[in-house]
């Protein structure tokens, strides 16, 4: 039988069960795809080299470990997953994505220089320093899960796990973090903004 | 009143990965072994 005909899900089976060229198979059939869509996102193809790197890597850990579920979604799952990759690169960057706006104007080609004078670079030191003191004020439990989420860029997942609490729990202690930090902020008159 | 017709995005053919890249998967995938110990499962990369 013809490589060709084979499915993405029977591909998927025969990887898990040991068959490493399904997954050569599997990736030769979809990297243009995968790459074409991670590129029209970053519009750089270093990072597109990595997040491609680091989706698959993703997908074949899921694999071996036997966490994934055939719905027969094979590419869509490994859509997302690259997705959300990409959105964590724009997140740790601090940047909004680029849209393929096909060559018309976009406002997000004059974002501003993200250098900063002296001045600039004062006020910012001393803003950390006033947030991480805000932080400090905190419930342990919420003052936690806001730095694994803020500081170490961890899912809301990975925190849940880590933490030994639901999802939702995890998700709660963020949203009362937020709520508390702003009391704390209007109750003290602390100026946060450049 | 006058259409406005966008020019298509010219289709970039050279959007691909690496060959280094897929190799580094690919080698990456047959090093990997994912061992069940006690509902724990551990992670190692074989030489």
């Amino acid at each position: 039988m013809k490589q060709e005909l084979i499915q993405d899900a029977e591909l998927v089976s025969n990887y898990i069960r040991g068959d490493e060229r399904a997954l050569s198979v599997l990736i030769e059939r979809h990297k243009q795809k995968i790459y074409s869509f991670i590129y029209s996102k970053v519009y750089d193809k270093d990072i597109t080299e990595d997040v491609f790197q680091d989706t698959f890597i993703k997908v074949i850990r899921t694999l071996k470990r036997g966490k994934y579920n055939e719905e027969g979604k094979f590419l869509p799952w490994v859509m997302r997953i690259a997705h959300n990759l990409v959105i964590d690169h724009f997140r740790k960057n601090s940047r909004m994505p680029k849209f393929d706006n096909a060559g018309e104007f976009s406002i997000f080609s004059i974002l501003s220089d993200s250098s900063l004078n002296a001045e600039k670079s004062m006020i910012k030191t001393q803003v950390a320093s006033d947030v991480r003191r805000v932080i400090e004020e905190l419930p342990e439990d919420q003052k936690q899960v806001l730095v694994m989420r803020m500081y170490q860029d961890m899912s809301f997942k990975e925190i849940s796990e880590r933490t030994g609490v639901s999802i939702n729990t995890a998700l709660g202690r963020m949203r009362y973090a937020l709520i508390n930090m702003r009391k704390v902020i209007e109750q003290n008159n602390i100026v946060l903004t450049n | 009143m006058e259409k406005i017709y966008s020019n298509a995005s010219p289709k970039n053919d050279n959007l691909k990965p690496k060959e280094e890249t897929i190799s580094f998967l690919l080698n990456y995938s047959k090093a990997l072994s994912v061992i069940n110990y006690n509902k724990l499962k551990f992670e190692a990369l074989l030489n």
